[in-house]
């Protein structure tokens, strides 16, 4: 069953990319999507049924070479299942969405360029490389995935290659993610280095020793788990765009508008959350590594959060937006608490995604138009997919009933990173809560702005275009409503299974089910009692840390919490404030949303001119492509210029040159002269050649 | 006596050598080149080789030299561009000349055979036997092989010969041998007789 | 006697059958009858071939020394015969063509393989000369076979002086040698130069010999007839210069260097290994500038017999290896190109420049695939078959400690690659010429084409076996 969820997608890919000739582009974009669908189920399958103990179900054998030995195997655990869950669902319906949203495009010449096999095809080939990283059971599998995405990603952003802006992002996608790639790959050398595997189980067994590892690298001593730790997360920072890799990401939105909810919101941006969380008995024992991602998601949601003030693009909006929330799971996975990151990933998937399909169903509407500027008055026009970005925009900024747990999805998940960002131990964490907490009333503030700019007010720009607009057809309407479901339940529904008190059974860890005492429903109650009665329970978990590696084997379960992680039962207690602290920035949010858009739509205009430094700060997004591309960029480029134009034009072809037009025609001019067609020319140059060859021999001490 | 003999042969022959290749008219050195091969012949019958110089004399000068004689003075050749073609190599001729002669002089001024080199001589002198009896057998016999070979070689120049100048040509008449063998008097006269003063 | 008959009787039977068919086509209808005399004597080679190639394998020498026949000399013999018979068969088209299908041409052939068998069978200086003048006198006259064009004529009158010339200096180096070791017996030349004393006579009569023989494998200096014997005479002959006297007289080099001064090897491989360098070198410098492809394929045998030498120039049995495995693939490969030089004409008439073959794989993908094929095994690109004979060789002057050689021979076929790959240039992307050249429809010579072109793929594997009989032929020669 894994495999055929893992090899559907694939054989979709292969069946539109090459046989769409055969199979018709019809026939193609139903067999891809009918294969999505079958995948979609089987992993719900999966997700219900499975129990939280890990399975490996070995495919084929990979490579092996001296001691590195890698089959391509699926590792089954919860992790996986949650993954493959939003994999699948939002690819299914992203490819159902496709249908309508690519049908007519008016960057192909209608009737004579298939460009629909192709965009199936790639859609599907992501979604297997997809699946290849999420279920992959060693490193290099996974690397493998996490390239495939990588080309997928970059082939769907540059899908419009007539279009300059759209070939610059795909490459500047593709280069800034080779930085993060970099650290990747020197991570998993430096883990086969120390471990000598790169399957899962051997390095999380060995993660211990490591801890207690030195290892030199770049002149200075560092501890091994640190060193590993961080050049992973530096390869996760590439690909889910934090900060200072994260410039990629809004470029991005150079793709098609069911390409971004897929690929650039739900599922590959993801990647690097999951990379974290997949190597928790790693990171756990790396605490220095694990402030920095918590500082630097931290950093990364409020910075982004301050640019979606501010911009108009609708799909930029949201690709701030995207880029921002990253930065939540990075702060939950960054104070230790995994399930945490995995549930603000899992019910942001289902969101954000249907953001992003809203948005395109608006930008289908609207003809192509994707400033929000010249938006207005659409809630008549197109009322479903108004009230499915209400739902998403609702399900972002964190509605719900505070101290109880119901709410949208992100009222959940959310709540949980902020409260598990206030019980973090480690340095950043107080400072991360700071910032989530003001990320959470400027992402209020920008979600309310989309919707009111979109929906409310009078139509602005051009007229044809508004009277043209009109909802869209069913198959976009439908996976927003599918999605819809997933955005108001999905919080509530695992609520307790990702940051309650079932997180260890879920997840399989065996160390802490003996906490698992109380059930779900006196979470709001008197916590204190039973956090005083916590030494205890860390003696049970400690004397069972030793036991596991004292014999030297991966410890149990999906995600591992170190026995001195006490974040997740702390966040539990979190004061009253605390708790309402997101929602109190969020109504201040959207108050100010209303206040401004609303209320007196001039009142922007004014603020943008008073502050107008800080206005072009953010709305040029913090300089942050203007510094790289005086730091990097141009020192870069003229580097290579140099060595093309010095180095190698000049020098290597140079020389080259020199003996290939100057020398040999040299001699060439002098063989064919002395070739003068007379007998006693030749004759000559015999004899010349006799006296030339025993003066030779006899200099060379022939005679004796 | 010999001695003397034998260096006016040499210092003649050389010469010879010298102005065959010198003289500016061609049957003159057609003339040089008949003294060179006459004044080495002279050098086989001091060394008691008759046999072989007789031979040099009716073969090089009575037949090839002749023959060269004849084509010199037949083919209309401009010697004289081809010289001052060649002119313009004279200097470096001499000079690689010059070093090709220091070297073989260098090697005879130090000539030595190899120590068994006299016990290798396939065939001794034999005084008893006539020179020219000898070689027969020698040919016939030890040097069977390329003694045929040669026989090849010759029927190879014949065919070339043939070859490149043979023509076929319609025009000409050809004698035909068997047709004039099987020719009889009857066949080749007819007698009329002729009256006086009335004609055929 | 009769035992010594024996052992030359293939050279008797094809000697026999040239002047029997000499004597049977004078006699009957002459020229007519060239055509079937030609199939016969390339048939007959062919059988001699397998005859030789299935004798035993063991050393024999008759008349008194002079006559050797072992390994080295079976193997020599058998790509001769297959190469002038195939050569032969390829030749047949075009004489017809252009009415040079003389009976005499056949006849002239089967003298000079004569010739050639008794070269690399050679054991003494005498038989030595005689079989290098019965086959060069054979090649004077078929070079200007077509009496009526002055380029063949003079090309044979060229080919004809400076050969004399150079038999000249061989039969000097001959005396001078004879005149050290008092034997004309390359046993007794082995044996007088025996504890390394090695006078300066001797070496200079090497040196001379040397040169004889490097004019008859045109190594520079001595390659100077090459290339204008090469475009003046028919191009079948041409072919045939190019194939089978080349191993001849590299067969002939082998054997008088190992078999007669093989205890003056450190004396002649200085030579050798100076003369193949400079022929490298020459072979690339030169063809460079050549747009005739008959000029350049002239310049491309110089070029190869220095590789070859290369071989030779080691001075052990690995070298000797790799210079036989060398020129059987030299042959293949030329075979194949000369099969396709033949094919190259306009209006019935031959064309030789290469500009003629500008976009050639447009209308004749299969042939231009095939000479592209063989140009780059001849330009030595992996993993044509032409890269492993020079990988051959490189590894053999490498074992010898003659490193500098080896890295010569690399950088000259990388300057020769490039005229190889100008012609695979002009046919896939150069201009394609105003007036396109005829369709030529030779079965034979189509058949040739895709078969080399074929074979220097398909040879990478093993190449065709021919390590192994290389290798024993080298153990037979070299001591």
């Amino acid at each position: 069953m894994e495999s055929v969820i893992l090899f559907a997608p694939l054989v979709g890919a292969l069946i539109a990319g090459f046989g769409w000739r055969v199979t018709t582009i019809r026939g193609a974009q139903i067999i891809t999507t009918t294969l999505l669908f079958l995948a979609c189920f089987l992993s719900w399958g999966v997700f219900l049924s499975h129990g939280p103990e890990v399975r490996h179900i070995e495919v084929l054998r990979f490579i092996e070479s001296g001691t590195l030995s890698t089959s391509w195997s699926i590792r089954l655990d919860r992790l996986t299942s949650i993954m493959l869950i939003v994999v699948t669902s939002v690819s299914a319906l992203v490819h159902l969405y496709s249908f309508g949203y690519m049908k007519d495009d008016h960057a192909f010449k209608k009737g004579e360029e298939s460009y629909l096999p192709r965009f199936f095809a790639y859609l599907s080939f992501f979604t297997f490389a997809m699946l290849m990283l999420i279920t992959s059971d060693n490193l290099v599998q996974m690397f493998f995935g996490w390239e495939g995405v990588g080309v997928a990603s970059y082939l769907l952003i540059g899908f419009y290659y007539r279009k300059p802006s759209a070939g610059a992002a795909a490459m500047k996608a593709f280069v800034v993610n080779r930085v993060g790639d970099f650290g990747f790959a020197l991570g998993i050398f430096a883990l086969f280095f120390l471990t000598d595997s790169v399957i899962f189980d051997d390095i999380f067994a060995m993660a211990p020793e490591l801890a207690a590892t030195q290892l030199t690298f770049l002149w200075t001593t560092w501890n091994a788990a640190e060193l590993c730790a961080f050049l992973l997360f530096v390869g996760a920072m590439g690909k889910s765009a934090q900060l200072l890799l994260h410039t990629w990401l809004p470029d991005a939105m150079e793709g098609p508008t069911p390409v971004s909810a897929l690929i650039h919101a739900a599922t590959m941006v993801t990647a690097g959350v999951f990379l974290v969380c997949r190597m928790s008995p790693l990171f756990e024992y790396a605490p220095q590594t694990l402030g920095f991602i918590t500082f630097l998601g931290a950093t990364t949601a409020f910075f982004a959060a301050t640019i979606g003030l501010v911009q108009n693009d609708i799909k930029r909006v949201i690709a701030y937006s995207t880029c921002s929330q990253l930065g939540y799971m990075f702060v939950a996975a960054g104070v230790g608490v995994y399930s945490v990151a995995m549930f603000h990933l899992f019910t942001h998937a289902f969101f954000k995604a249907m953001l992003f399909l809203g948005a395109g169903s608006v930008i289908h509407g609207m003809h192509h138009e994707q400033d929000m500027r010249n938006y207005g008055g659409l809630r008549n026009k197109m009322p479903l997919t108004f009230w499915a970005m209400m739902i998403g925009t609702l399900a972002i900024t964190g509605v719900g009933i505070p101290l109880t747990h119901i709410g949208f999805a992100g009222f959940l998940s959310k709540d949980a990173v902020i409260e598990s960002a206030w019980a973090g131990a480690n340095w950043a964490s107080t400072y991360a809560f700071w910032m989530l907490v003001i990320a959470a009333l400027f992402t209020s503030f920008y979600s309310w702005r989309l919707i009111f700019l979109t929906f409310y007010g009078k139509p602005r720009g051009n007229k044809d275009t508004h009277a043209h607009a009109h909802e869209s057809p069913a198959v976009m309407v439908i996976p927003l409503g599918a999605l819809a479901l997933g955005a108001i339940l999905s919080g509530m529904v695992w609520y307790g299974s990702f940051f309650g008190d079932n997180v260890s059974k879920f997840f399989g860890m065996p160390e802490m089910a003996h906490h698992d005492t109380h059930s779900d429903d006196d979470h709001a109650g008197d916590h204190k009692d039973q956090h005083a009665a916590e030494p205890e329970g860390d003696h049970h978990k400690d004397a069972y840390a030793e036991d596991t590696h004292s014999t030297g084997l991966a410890p149990q379960g999906a995600i591992f919490m170190h026995p001195d992680n006490h974040v997740l039962h702390d966040a539990h207690y979190a004061p009253k404030l605390v708790k309402l602290s997101p929602f109190i920035a969020m109504s201040i949010g959207f108050a100010f949303a209303w206040l401004f858009y609303i209320k007196n739509p001039k009142l922007p205009v004014k603020l943008a001119e008073n502050q107008k430094h800080l206005y072009q700060f953010l709305l040029n997004k913090w300089y942050f492509d203007e510094i790289y591309d005086v730091l990097i960029i141009q020192p870069a480029k003229a580097l290579g210029r140099t060595l093309w134009k010095t180095g190698d034009g000049k020098i290597i072809d140079g020389t080259i040159n020199g003996i290939a037009m100057g020398i040999v025609p040299f001699f060439t001019r002098l063989a064919g002269r002395a070739q003068s067609g007379y007998v006693f020319t030749y004759a000559l140059a015999m004899v010349l050649g006799i006296v030339v060859l025993i003066t030779w021999v006899t200099f060379r001490g022939g005679a004796h | 006596m010999i001695v003397f003999t034998f260096y006016m042969f040499a210092l003649s022959a050389i010469l010879g050598g010298f102005f065959t290749v010198v003289s500016r008219n061609p049957v003159h050195s057609v003339l040089w080149l008949i003294l060179a091969f006459l004044s080495s012949s002279g050098l086989f019958v001091l060394m008691g080789a008759e046999f072989v110089a007789m031979l040099l004399i009716i073969v090089y000068v009575g037949a090839v030299a002749v023959l060269f004689l004849f084509v010199v003075m037949m083919l209309d050749v401009d010697f004289a561009e081809l010289k001052a073609e060649m002119a313009k190599y004279v200097p470096i001729a001499l000079l690689i000349g010059l070093v090709l002669v220091m070297q073989l002089g260098m090697a005879y001024g130090v000539w030595e055979s190899a120590e068994i080199a006299s016990s290798q001589v396939a065939h001794p002198i034999d005084e008893t036997t006539h020179n020219t009896a000898s070689l027969g057998m020698i040919l016939y016999d030890d040097y069977f092989l390329p003694f045929q070979l040669a026989g090849l070689i010759l029927l190879v120049a014949m065919v070339g010969a043939i070859l490149l100048t043979l023509r076929h040509r319609k025009d000409v008449k050809r004698q035909d041998i068997l047709a004039q063998i099987y020719r009889d008097p009857a066949k080749a006269m007819e007698l009329k007789d002729v009256k006086p003063g009335q004609g055929l | 006697m009769s035992a010594d008959l024996t052992l030359i009787l293939p050279e008797i039977v094809l000697a026999l059958f040239a002047m029997g068919s000499l004597v049977a086509a004078v006699y009957t209808v002459k020229d007519e009858l060239a055509g079937p005399l030609l199939w016969a004597t390339a048939g007959l080679m062919g059988l001699l071939a397998v005859w030789i190639g299935t004798s035993g394998p063991d050393t024999q020498t008759g008349f008194n020394g002079m006559f050797q026949d072992d390994p080295f000399s079976h193997y020599a013999k058998v790509i001769i015969l297959l190469a002038s018979a195939i050569v032969l068969i390829m030749s047949r088209s075009y004489l017809e063509k252009r009415k040079l299908l003389r009976f005499e041409f056949p006849a002239l052939i089967a003298l000079s393989v004569v010739g050639m068998m008794m070269m690399v069978s050679a054991g003494d200086l005498i038989l030595l000369y005689m079989g290098l003048e019965l086959q060069s006198l054979a090649l004077y006259v078929v070079a200007s076979m077509r009496r009526d064009s002055v380029r063949s004529t003079e090309a044979g009158l060229k080919y004809f002086v400076l050969g004399a010339l150079s038999s000249g200096l061989l039969l000097y180096g001959a005396s001078l040698v004879y005149g050290f070791s008092g034997t004309t017996q390359f046993a007794g030349i082995y044996a007088a130069a025996e504890h390394g004393h090695v006078s300066v006579g001797l070496l200079i009569g090497l040196v001379l010999m040397i040169a004889g023989m490097g004019f008859k494998v045109s190594a520079v200096p001595f390659h100077m007839w090459t290339p204008d014997v090469y475009e003046g005479a028919p191009t079948p002959v041409t072919a045939f210069f190019a194939t089978a006297p080349k191993v001849a007289a590299l067969g002939l080099f082998a054997r008088v260097m190992h078999d007669a001064f093989g205890n003056a090897v450190a004396d002649w491989s200085q030579v050798i290994a100076l003369i193949s360098v400079l022929s490298m070198f020459l072979g690339a410098f030169a063809a460079i500038g050549q747009t005739d492809i008959k000029r350049l394929m002239a310049y491309s045998s110089i070029a190869h017999m220095g590789y070859a030498l290369v071989g030779l120039a080691a001075g052990n049995v690995a070298g000797v290896k790799a210079m036989l495995i060398y020129m059987a693939l030299y042959v293949i490969m030329n075979v194949g190109t000369f099969a396709f030089i033949l094919t190259m004409e306009r209006d019935g008439r031959p064309v030789s420049d290469i500009r003629n073959l500008g976009m050639y794989s447009a209308r004749e993908p299969a042939k231009a695939l095939a000479l592209l094929a063989l140009l780059f095994s001849l330009a030595g690109i992996p993993p044509f078959i032409g890269f492993w004979g020079k990988w051959a060789v490189l590894v053999a002057a490498v074992d010898a400690n003659m490193i500098w050689l080896a890295v010569m021979a690399v950088i000259a076929s990388v300057i020769g690659a490039y005229y190889y790959l100008r012609i695979t240039y002009y046919m896939f992307f150069g201009d394609a010429p105003d007036e396109p050249m005829d369709d030529v429809r030779n079965p034979v010579l189509y058949g040739l084409v895709i078969l080399c072109g074929i074979a220097v793929l398909v040879g990478i594997g093993n190449l065709f076996g021919i390590e192994g009989p290389a290798g024993f032929a080298a153990a037979a020669l070299v001591n």
